[in-house]
């Protein structure tokens, strides 16, 4: 008399196998451990080079100077010559070979200048070093670059 | 016992331990497709924040979201820095509005007012992932999907992660989060496709006042290495054991 | 129109108190309470339907068999809530493929498909009699439905067609066997989903070498609450069919005697016995966190006993146990006395579970700052219905249907 005890066992042992099918067909074969631990170093091998092959955005100052040589040389001289280029028109990218961007942002807004010249009243921070204003008071009507050359903001040099 | 309970034990073990070992879950490689697949073991990249420095302009989070594609709008950044305003009563008082992406342009913190005269120190805190040693993170993915490289930075497997979450609960630091758009596990990852072009990460190069910096800490002659081991340098929360490899410079006890 | 490109997962149900970091929501919404609460009823219904087959005890005979079932229909019941809170639900397979076993949640797979193959074996064994009865009763039957239940009792025999005495025995000394084994990896099922809080050492409220433990107690409370409560409520129903057909001097109506009494005292000692095990390690907790008072301590005082107060001490605690403790312990208990006792139970574990996960994010890991679950009630969006109350109440209602389901061919509440 046969033995009808397995039965569940063997159908349990199939769908095992179908997922060990499922996993030899979905997984990607470079996954496994890349390094001395499992803990911290399994993974999908082919990934490291994606995350290098993501294209960066911003390019830094040499770049820029390379066409606006004046503007750059403008800034040099000026407290603002501390200032990446990119921190206030956004990132180069292809700029300009291809239209990404075509053109940089020009951002005339308070805010963009606030962030530095905002005086928030704090005598020790390296914060405290930089001449600020209170944006409540000083010409709120008015865009800082009305009057502030933001490649040489010192009024006395303008 | 009877034969055949003997019998089905004895198969039913059998059975259960060839169905469910998993072969290839522990597959390892061979050392030279290893070193081919995760480059470098001379580089161990460590961070510098000088929080003297700080002014809390926000350039280096506004940076760091275009470079990454965080979408700015969002609620999520891969880096922030912190304020703290320490009056005289002991009371501390700290923010960091949408992770200062568009610095502090205000001195009242969370529509509090604080006056100047009332003030004992106040300061800035650059934070982003501190790419631990032993991060807990790593640890707790259940699938592989996030992982340490062979010099250190913690990466995110875009295509693999099942957004579970685990391991934005196990960062004490609070680095992680869901990128609103892929719907996957994402952090600061050091600009890996920067730093290993040779060029510096964005938060590093928009900051205008040098509080970030970036170096190998393999390298001994590197000047920020330099630094961290001749400077007096503190981590951020080293109780969990995890090891950080972002060192500050004027670290205050009221940090969080 | 707002581009939900730009909207942080998380953002739409959480509000911020005071400091908290950038990045920090309640990425763990209800999905993730429904989830140990859901394995936590599968493995109580699994150890009450072992309490029969493996310690013998015979008056839970009837309870046993419902419970087996039942815990069945629980089983993908336990999986949806993680289906439903995953970001990718598609990938939730790798875990099956890449399991990555530093990882606790990796776990979850192979326990899970282990504790299935146990249940559905056990059923298998405990069923195949019946199904090889049905068989043979309907053979020759030519309606649609006939034919089609036919076939699937074949296929359900796996082949096994010897009803002889000596099959039969072997059949019930497998059961045993497997309601054995079952045990351990029901409680593991549950343990390890403990273990998940436990030992993420960021979560100040959650890292505990007693979370596995006290998700267990509280796991088996909720399991046996349940089969309880639902055998209630059947034989109960069955009891006021059966008077409102035939009238309540009718023969018949004795013959289904409802609910026994005796059974349901003996099944509600284990409950106290459980629950009093639950209460006194999760006070231990509290005390001991209390007495070191470490770093988290303050933070974790403001959270349980201010901001949290209600929802822990008097709907987990009160509601949840004290009452139903009381209600238990009085003498000459009745089955309005009992109903009350698991109805609030089965609320108060939902309340543990709720304290714990919830709980444990309503803190920052800034310790000076809150975050407040805003439940989303009705649902405008995937997002909100998943981690809000509708999505809760579609994993709670499932188990019913499916057990609706699979009691059509695996029939648990005729008497044996």
């Amino acid at each position: 008399m046969k033995n009808h005890v397995l039965r569940p066992l063997w159908v349990a042992i199939a769908f095992v196998a179908l997922i060990l099918l499922a996993r030899y067909v979905l997984v990607p074969r470079d996954f496994g451990v890349q390094g001395e631990s499992f803990t911290f170093n399994y993974h999908r091998a082919g990934n490291v080079q994606e995350w290098k092959d993501f294209p960066a955005s911003y390019l830094g100052k040499e770049v820029c100077v390379e066409c606006h040589d004046e503007k750059g040389t403008k800034l040099e001289s000026s407290p603002h010559a501390i200032i990446q280029c990119e921190n206030c028109h956004g990132p180069g990218k292809d700029h300009p070979e291809t239209e990404n961007p075509e053109t940089m942002t020009i951002d005339r807004s308070r805010l963009l200048c606030l962030r530095c010249h905002a005086d928030l009243h704090y005598s020790d921070a390296n914060r405290a070093d930089i001449p600020g204003i209170d944006p409540n008071e000083h010409n709120v009507d008015s865009e800082c670059v009305e009057c502030h050359d933001s490649h040489n903001p010192d009024l006395e040099d303008m | 016992m009877s034969c055949s309970r003997r019998t089905l034990l004895k198969n039913t073990i059998k059975g259960a331990i060839a169905a469910s070992i998993p072969l290839s879950a522990f597959k390892f490689l061979s050392p030279a497709e290893v070193k081919a697949a995760i480059g470098d073991d001379k580089v161990r990249w460590g961070f510098l924040v000088d929080t003297t420095k700080c002014v809390g302009c926000g350039f280096c989070v506004k940076a760091c979201k275009k470079e990454n594609e965080i979408p700015y709008a969002a609620a999520v950044t891969r880096t922030w820095v912190e304020r703290y305003v320490i009056t005289k009563d002991d009371k501390t008082h700290a923010d960091s509005p949408m992770g200062a992406k568009d610095g502090f342009t205000s001195p009242k913190i969370r529509e509090e007012e604080i006056n100047p005269d009332d003030i004992a120190k106040a300061f800035f805190v650059p934070k982003l992932c501190n790419q631990c040693e032993t991060p807990a993170c790593v640890q707790v993915c259940p699938v592989g999907a996030t992982y340490q490289t062979q010099d250190g930075v913690v990466l995110i497997d875009r295509k693999w992660c099942i957004g579970c979450g685990y391991c934005i609960m196990a960062c004490p630091y609070g680095v992680r989060f869901f990128h609103p758009k892929y719907k996957v596990a994402d952090k600061c990852n050091f600009c890996y496709q920067r730093i290993t072009k040779g060029m510096k990460t964005a938060c590093v190069q928009a900051c205008p006042f040098g509080a970030r910096q970036m170096g190998n800490l393999k390298d001994k002659d590197d000047p920020v290495t330099q630094r961290i081991m001749n400077e007096r340098v503190a981590v951020l929360k080293d109780e969990y054991g995890t090891k950080p490899q972002v060192f500050y410079i004027g670290l205050d006890h009221t940090v969080k | 129109m707002v581009d939900h490109a730009i909207i942080a997962h998380g953002a739409e149900w959480t509000i911020k108190h005071a400091f908290v970091y950038p990045n920090e929501y309640i990425y763990w919404g209800i999905t993730i309470v429904m989830y140990p609460y859901m394995t936590g009823l599968v493995a109580g219904a699994f150890v009450l339907s072992s309490l029969y087959h493996v310690f013998g005890q015979k008056d839970l005979k009837d309870m046993a068999k419902f419970s087996l079932v039942f815990s069945l229909a629980l089983l993908p019941v336990a999986m949806m809530p993680l289906v439903m809170h995953l970001q990718q639900p598609l990938r939730g397979i790798e875990v099956l493929f890449t399991p990555h076993f530093t990882s606790a949640i990796a776990a979850f797979g192979i326990v899970f498909t282990t504790y299935s193959i146990i249940v559905l074996s056990e059923i298998w064994f405990v069923y195949r009699q019946y199904f090889v009865e049905q068989t043979i009763a309907l053979k020759g039957k030519t309606g649609s439905r006939d034919v089609f239940m036919r076939t699937l009792y074949n296929i359900l025999t796996l082949g096994a067609y010897d009803i002889s005495e000596k099959a039969v025995a072997k059949d019930h000394k497998a059961v045993t066997i497997l309601a054995g084994i079952g045990i351990p990896v029901a409680c593991f099922l549950h343990g390890y989903a403990g273990f998940i809080f436990g030992s993420v050492k960021a979560n100040a409220l959650w890292m505990s070498p007693l979370m596995p433990v006290i998700f267990i107690m509280s796991a088996v409370v909720s399991g046996i609450a349940l089969c309880m409560l639902t055998y209630i409520i059947i034989m109960e129903w069955k009891k006021f069919r059966a008077i409102l057909k035939k009238g309540m001097g009718d023969e018949s109506v004795t013959v289904i005697a409802g609910v026994e009494m005796d059974v349901m005292i003996k099944a509600s000692r284990y409950l106290l016995g459980f629950l009093v095990a639950a209460i006194s390690l999760e006070l231990l907790d509290i005390i001991f966190r209390g007495y070191t008072a470490m770093k988290s301590w303050d933070i974790l005082r403001e959270v349980m006993f201010k901001e949290d107060f209600t929802k822990i001490f008097i709907l987990q605690y009160g509601l949840g146990n004290l009452v139903p403790f009381i209600l238990l312990m009085l003498p000459r208990l009745t089955i309005r006395r009992l109903f009350v006792s698991l109805v609030l139970i089965l609320f108060g574990v939902f309340m543990m579970r709720w304290n714990v996960v919830v709980g444990g994010q309503a803190f920052s890991l800034s310790f000076a700052g809150f975050m407040h679950y805003d439940l989303p009630l009705i649902p405008h969006n995937l997002d909100t219905y998943r981690e809000g109350l509708f999505g809760a109440l579609t994993i709670a209602a499932t188990p019913f249907i499916i057990f609706w389901v699979i009691n059509k061919i695996v029939p648990s509440l005729k008497k044996v």
